[in-house]
């Protein structure tokens, strides 16, 4: 039989979710037995070479690669989830939510006091990617089926959403797994 | 001495002194209604509505309504626990909750509602309004987290009765409201008294967040409510 | 007047918060922030107290105003008849965008809750006067007056029918009674309800109400001689009794033509009601969109004084009764009796908990019983021409008749006075409605009913309404008016509790989601759970009904959301890219083209 894939991303997020996956320790080689990594920062394979089990996103969406990368994991991905709290509420970037981005932005590249007059100017390249009004939790963008909240979420909330998902049981987490912080 | 009055709470036969609460008597016999706005010693004033619960099978507020002989009270039941949780989440919704960034988290009573109720995501879209931190002599009101439980205005007053705290406006625009000149006169245990009062991190001392580390905190190991549920 | 005289008039009376407020913005022009600390100071209260009262309320405010207030109706019949023109052209008019006052402080123009003209609309109200039927032509005539300086009593240029020609009315306003029934509108000679129930027992005069079952006139149909018998038996220092005059339904107006037509009916029944209460004491609780009014009601106050109808010794018994009045200030909220009662003693009109009832603990914690303007003007005549007579109307359950406030697309709109039980397909031939799509009985709180309810009683068992009626033709979009009257919900919410405060602003984003076609079978199963929990959970009558407007016409209209919503989806994202990035496209002048290595 083969073995589930997983695919797993980072968006408006700080890796610190990542980070945490990673903090699963010496429970990654029993991981490695189970599954088989697709596209992720982790390998560093940056397209899609299969049909993916379960994707897991990291961050929110802030703009427009974001919503690329989440729609495309989206159409790859058998189950999606969101992981820690950035994707599931958009986390600290969303401060800037109640702020309107036109006074984000001038604030940040043409009337802070750190900026050089000679610097004054709202990034406009064409290779960056186009910010959103703000910043959105990915399950308003795509649908999503789970939710790993936490900041990060603890690397047994990870190992435990994991293993049960990977192997088609419910999630039943312990009270003290599941926290926002 | 009175009779006991006898009700039902999920088909357990409970008894109510005269006079008290169904979130009350609820507790005396080890039955945990969750409260938000409820405050021990405080007036109630059901603002969260988080207590309700379905009597008779009519809806009322725990925390408000007298035990009357013969309720039969739904508590713990699918549909009265979904209301709750849907209540809850629309207050996520409502504020800005950012949980990692605030000093209560912990040992804050929405938060550990949401625990309990082992929310992962609300069930409404975020709104994320534009809301105010305003800062006194002794303390930080932060309005993006309150929750307009109404506990600050009922137990901060002056010694004549005034109110230093009380609600402006009205709809979606209410907000608490300070009396600046009042504000400025509280001791530093009053103030202490506000933010400890406070469910939430809307009511912040000055320069003491963030002192108790996690894993230590109130609500970290145990549900909210779980010392109710554990006295019988 | 100043700060200081307004202050010594109301001596230090708490519960004249409202009216001192008042008085010191019309001197002023508006509540000045320099005005608070003379109040706060004055009745012992906090600065926060006060601005919780002063933003409470609709027409206070503690920001500077326009010489001129125009605050336009915004209920759902001035749409139909013209309001966005009439809009638009005080604004082109005035040069002053809407929700704010003119450069030169002579306008602000604002939107207001329903105003009780629905019959006559678009209407609005400015400063303080009525200004009915207004067209894009009269707001021109209008605002050239204001640009002369003309005060808006002198804008009137023809009074409306009945007393609205009274000199101390001098108001534009229509009654538009097209149906006189044999209660409010029957004979009736002043006194004589008053003396026939002095001559009984209070406890029998209670019977006599009992017997004639007369139920609650404002909508909740609360049996009123039961009312006044828990208000008799309950121990207070003093009973009170308050007449409910803030019909705030969007679509009710049957009230403003009872105290319009039939005051002393009105006044009589609150002695009455005082005599079998053990009251000596009336409040007269009037909504701030009647002031207009004010003056008239004084003096007929006055005329009953020295008619010996009210004052000490009434009819020469030992029986004494007199009546204030009291002024709103604009909160749809506080036509909920507790709500009113808070706003009566000068607060916020923030509904209370029950138990304790008004009739334990009412106004000044005292024992209260509150009737509705209709409530109060039925019992006199049902003390005049006794219980069996008025059961000789209606149906068994629902005795005597209705008074209904008819709008919106129907030939004759007005006051109909009707007996229960008339059909819905009845009224609307009576009132001409032709192609009719949908009825809104009992107004947004109420229910949108279809075709198929058109044979439906108008009557407790059945439709029970507090009179407001408004009809749809097949012209109309019905999600419009449903959008129209969640807005109102949402503006009219105390803020008091969660579920009507954040979920009705909620259920509005789902139905929008659900109206702009971005919906899914998940959404609509989603608003109808969503309107299910804010209605069972919230802690008064207008949370409670506040999803009504959804509610009903899900039950009633399903295939107009059905017809909306992608039913084979599973999943359809409020959120639009391209709308998304509108904003930081135009900030920096770039345009959006999917990376294809994603896609």
């Amino acid at each position: 039989m083969n073995k589930p894939v997983i695919a797993t991303a980072s968006l408006a997020g700080c890796f610190g979710c990542h980070m945490s996956f990673l903090d699963i320790d010496e429970r990654i080689l029993d991981l490695i037995e189970l599954v088989e990594f697709d596209k992720s920062p982790i390998d560093d394979i940056k397209k899609f070479s299969r049909p993916v089990d379960i994707g897991l996103i990291e961050g929110g969406c802030c703009n427009s690669e974001n919503v690329e990368v989440l729609r495309y994991f989206r159409k790859n991905c058998k189950i999606l989830v969101s992981v820690g709290e950035c994707a599931v509420m958009g986390g600290l970037p969303a401060m800037r939510n109640t702020i309107p981005l036109r006074e984000c932005l001038e604030e940040a590249y043409l009337n802070s006091p750190t900026v050089a007059p000679e610097d004054r100017l709202i990034p406009a390249d064409e290779d960056i990617p186009i910010l959103l009004d703000r910043v959105y939790p990915c399950h308003e963008i795509v649908k999503i089926d789970y939710f790993l909240p936490g900041c990060p979420p603890s690397a047994d909330l990870i190992w435990e959403a994991l293993t049960a998902l990977i192997q088609g049981k419910p999630l039943r987490l312990e009270y003290d797994l599941v926290k926002y912080d | 001495m009175p009779e006991p009055i006898k009700f039902i709470i999920d088909g357990k036969e409970c008894t109510a002194e005269p006079g008290q609460t169904i979130y009350e008597a609820a507790k005396a016999n080890g039955v945990y209604i969750p409260v938000l706005c409820h405050f021990e010693g405080l007036k109630p004033v059901g603002s969260c509505r988080i207590c309700s619960v379905r009597v008779n099978g009519r809806w009322m507020a725990a925390c408000t309504q007298p035990v009357a002989p013969g309720m039969v009270v739904e508590n713990h039941t699918t549909e009265v626990e979904e209301y709750r949780r849907a209540l809850i989440e629309m207050l996520f919704v409502e504020g800005n909750h950012f949980c990692p960034a605030c000093e209560k988290s912990g040992n804050c009573e929405l938060q550990a509602l949401a625990y309990r109720y082992q929310i992962m995501v609300p069930g409404f879209p975020y709104l994320f309004p534009k809301k105010d931190i305003e800062a006194f002599p002794k303390f930080l009101l932060e309005h993006n987290r309150c929750v307009q439980c109404r506990r600050c205005i009922r137990a901060i007053q002056t010694p004549d009765g005034k109110k230093i705290f009380d609600m402006k406006n009205r709809s979606g625009r209410v907000r608490i409201n300070v009396d600046r000149k009042l504000a400025a006169k509280l001791s530093e245990e009053e103030a202490q008294k506000a933010m400890d009062i406070c469910p939430v991190g809307a009511i912040l001392k000055k320069e003491v967040g963030f002192r108790i580390p996690i894993g230590k905190r109130k609500y970290d190991k145990k549900p909210i409510g779980s010392e109710i549920e554990e006295s019988k | 007047m100043s700060y200081r005289d307004i202050l010594r008039k109301y001596k230090k009376d708490r519960t004249r918060l409202i009216d001192i407020l008042k008085e010191i913005q019309r001197a002023e022009g508006f509540i000045p922030g320099k005005a608070v600390p003379a109040v706060v100071e004055n009745l012992g209260l906090s600065t926060a107290e006060v601005e919780g009262v002063i933003s409470f309320y609709h027409f206070l405010s503690d920001r500077p105003l326009g010489k001129y207030v125009v605050y336009l109706n915004n209920s759902i019949t001035a749409e139909m008849f013209g309001r966005e023109g009439v809009l638009r052209a005080f604004e082109q008019e005035t040069g002053c965008l809407w929700g704010q006052t003119s450069p030169d402080g002579l306008v602000t123009l604002l939107d207001t809750s329903c105003i009780g003209m629905n019959d006559q609309e678009p209407a609005a109200i400015i400063n303080g006067t009525v200004f009915t039927c207004l067209t894009p032509e009269k707001v021109n005539k209008i605002v050239g007056w204001m640009k002369e300086g003309r005060p808006v009593e002198n804008m009137v240029e023809e009074y409306g029918d009945g007393a609205n020609a009274h000199e101390l009315i001098r108001a534009m306003v229509s009654n538009n009674i097209r149906r006189r029934g044999p209660v409010i509108f029957g004979d009736y000679a002043p006194g004589k309800g008053l003396t026939r129930a002095l001559e009984m027992t209070p406890e029998c005069l209670i019977d006599e109400v009992k017997k004639a079952n007369l139920l609650g006139r404002g909508g909740a149909g609360f049996p009123t001689g039961l009312k006044w018998e828990f208000c008799r038996k309950e121990k207070g220092e003093e009973h009170f009794v308050v007449c409910n005059a803030d019909e705030g339904e969007p679509g009710t107006f049957k009230d403003r033509v009872i105290l319009t037509e039939r005051p002393e009916m009105v006044f009589e029944g609150m002695a009455i009601a005082g005599y079998a209460v053990g009251a000596r004491r009336g409040i007269l609780y009037l909504r701030h969109e009647y002031t207009y009014l004010r003056r008239y009601l004084e003096y007929i106050l006055e005329k009953m004084r020295e008619q010996g109808w009210l004052g000490e010794n009434i009819a020469g018994r030992s029986f004494s009764f007199d009546i204030e009045i009291k002024m709103g200030a604009g909160a749809y909220v506080c036509g909920e009796e507790s709500a009113l009662l808070e706003s009566a003693e000068g607060k916020r009109g923030e509904p209370r908990d029950r138990p304790p009832f008004p009739v334990q603990k009412g106004y000044l914690n005292q024992p209260t019983t509150v009737n509705n303007v209709e409530t109060l003007a039925t019992a006199t005549q049902i003390v005049v021409h006794g219980a069996g007579w008025f059961r000789s109307m209606g149906t068994p359950v629902s005795a005597g008749t209705k008074l209904l406030s008819v709008s919106g697309d129907c030939e004759r709109p007005g006051v109909y006075e009707v007996e229960y039980g008339l059909t819905v397909k009845e009224l609307l031939e009576m009132a001409g409605a032709r192609d009719t799509l949908a009825v809104q009985v009992g107004g947004p709180s109420g229910n949108c009913i279809s075709e198929n309810g058109f044979g439906r009683k108008i009557c407790f068992s059945d439709l029970p309404t507090g009179g407001s009626i408004i009809i749809f033709n097949r012209s109309r979009d019905l999600l419009s008016i449903v959008s129209n009257f969640l807005d109102f919900f949402i503006e009219e919410s105390c803020g008091w509790c969660v579920p009507c405060r954040a979920g009705n602003v909620l259920l509005k984003k789902k139905f929008e989601k659900i109206a702009s076609g971005r919906g899914t079978l998940q959404d609509l199963r989603e608003i109808e759970a969503w309107g299910k929990i804010i209605k069972s959970t919230s802690r008064c009558g207008l949370g409670q009904t506040s999803p009504n407007p959804i509610l009903t016409t899900l039950a009633n209209f399903r295939e107009i959301y059905e017809g909306l919503i992608n039913k084979e989806a599973d999943f359809i994202p409020d959120f639009e890219l391209e709308k998304a990035l509108a904003e930081a496209c135009a900030l920096t002048g770039r345009k959006y083209q999917e990376e294809h290595h994603h896609a």
